[in-house]
């Protein structure tokens, strides 16, 4: 039976929508069960990731890309990622400012998300933030990554299509070079081709890309835009839907389908082990003891590692974070929790 | 997770037609370094698009920094159109140029808090962790 709040997002409530968007990424653990209920009527949108460095304009490519989307008649949903400032906490979410003209229209959802911590450009609560859109029913849903440029990858593992977007005069030309960034483009965009010195690093763009093996059927192509003047977008919509349907011929939609769920499943599984982990050994009085021995150069980190691994997995109590209570098993008692109630709308 | 606290989201917005928004970036800066989380959507913002996408983004706050004048009637109608969206749990404040003639007006319309130019950002700040206390 679905819950009040699940047949409101299914019926397209915008409202109930992004409250459970902003309780999931609060993590609060009553979000979670509506999340489950919304997870089995998705899985149909086509997600495109777009990553890049900072600046190299992901926002302005964005906003075109909902305007084609929307003039081809499919609903559409952002998922846009900014940094989460390091010393405070806080962030200042600026992608929405390049797409802020889609917000009257009904078939766009536009949410920005900060990284809060989590590395590779995205933020924990992108999957269940997809999610959600997914099953309001978006054909469409772009994945804006911070630009982090060096460790932008993860997006890979969370998008069908991956763009991968340059621009000259942010040292892209040697610094993409570098970065694993090469490897995940399933489309290479060099944006800003107004300017001259794009032609130098659409050249060392191509050059670099040489020999790139075809996958799934396809072989990554270099598209030049100018996003702010609306030039060569349309070309990249073009692109964009027949790397979808390769996918689609090729057998490997469900094959990155199946690549996304279990990039999802792991980042759960490695958040929950290491909240265990780290509580495990900030409340046990075992850890204090080993972080001793290894000091005084009794044991080695190897050997301690793997004692202690072992014996929390055989104790293996739930995470904490999965439920609502968590009583640490190194220490004799179980000390009371406080209950702490998620107040509405803060 | 229970223990954590939630994060205040706020969304700044201008409406009108003035151009200038200096101040609304201090803020928005400012907020950040607070701890919170920021969507600045930029300025010559109808109240339609101020109050959709804060029901997107879904935010405990939407600020609103007016320079042209035309405050009353904007104001009020960013409050009107949240409240038609069920958005009710959003606190709007306001800051810019207001006659202090209007504020009563505008606190009576439902806009909780006006600060005047050269407010500190640190009083912006604090009033929002207190209003977001007993929301
Ligand atoms: N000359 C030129 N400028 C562009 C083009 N596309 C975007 N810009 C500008 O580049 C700047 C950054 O654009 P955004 O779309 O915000 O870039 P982004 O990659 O989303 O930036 P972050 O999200 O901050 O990493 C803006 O000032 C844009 O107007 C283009 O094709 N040519
Ligand atoms: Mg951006």
């Amino acid at each position: 039976m679905n819950s009040l709040i699940v047949r409101r997002i299914l019926r397209g409530d915008v409202g109930a929508a992004a409250r459970l968007m902003r309780d999931l990424d609060d993590e609060l653990p009553s979000a979670r069960s509506a999340l489950k209920e919304l997870y089995a009527r998705a899985g149909r949108a086509h997600v495109v990731g777009i990553t890049g460095s900072p600046g190299a304009g992901k926002s302005t490519l964005a906003d075109k890309l909902v305007e084609a989307a929307r003039k081809g008649g499919k609903s559409v949903g952002v998922v846009a990622v900014d940094p989460t400032s390091p010393f405070s906490g806080g962030a200042v979410l600026g992608d929405r400012i390049r797409m802020q003209r889609h917000t009257a229209d009904p078939g766009v959802f536009i949410r920005s998300l900060a990284a809060r911590g989590s590395l590779g450009g995205l933020s924990r609560s992108v999957f269940d933030t997809v999610t959600v859109l997914d099953a309001m029913g978006k054909d469409l849903i772009i994945l804006e990554t911070a630009g982090v440029g060096q460790d932008g990858v993860k997006v890979a593992g969370a998008a069908h299509t991956v763009l991968v977007v340059l621009s000259p005069g942010q040292g892209d030309d040697i610094q993409a070079l570098k970065a694993g960034i090469l490897e995940i483009g399933d489309i290479y965009v060099v944006n800003k081709c107004d300017r001259k010195d794009s032609e130098q690093l659409t050249r060392s763009l191509g050059l670099a890309l040489e020999g790139t093996s075809p996958r799934d059927g396809w072989t990554p192509p270099i598209i030049k835009t100018a996003a702010v003047l609306g030039r060569g977008t349309r070309e990249l919509v073009d692109v964009i839907n027949e790397h979808r349907s390769t996918l689609v011929r090729a057998g490997a939609w469900e094959r990155r389908s199946l690549n996304m769920a279990r990039t999802a499943f792991m980042e759960l599984l490695e958040t929950g082990l290491r909240g265990f982990i780290n509580e495990e050994c900030e409340r046990g009085k075992d850890c204090r003891k080993i972080f001793g021995d290894l000091a005084a150069r009794k044991t080695d980190p190897y050997s301690a590692a793997k004692t202690t691994l072992r014996k929390l997995l055989s104790k293996s109590p739930p995470p904490p974070s999965f439920k609502k209570r968590g009583c640490p098993p190194f220490s004799k008692a179980c000390p009371p929790v406080p209950r702490r109630r998620g107040r509405r709308g803060i | 997770m229970n223990s954590k606290k939630r994060k205040i989201r706020v969304l700044i917005a201008k409406p009108g037609l003035d151009g200038h928004d200096r101040g609304a970036k201090v803020v928005v800066r400012a907020l950040r370094d607070a701890g919170m989380e920021v969507i600045y959507t930029g300025i010559r913002q109808t109240p339609e698009a101020i109050a959709g996408a804060a029901v997107q983004e879904g935010v405990d706050f939407v600020g609103l920094s007016c320079l042209s004048g035309a405050h009353n009637h904007l104001f009020t109608k960013v409050v009107k159109l949240l409240r038609a969206k069920g958005a009710r749990g959003v606190t709007v404040f306001a800051g810019g140029i207001i006659p202090a003639s209007d504020i009563p007006g505008l606190k009576k319309a439902g806009v909780k808090a006006i600060f005047p130019p050269g407010t500190p950002t640190r009083d912006i700040a604090q009033w929002l962790r207190a209003a977001a206390k007993h929301l």
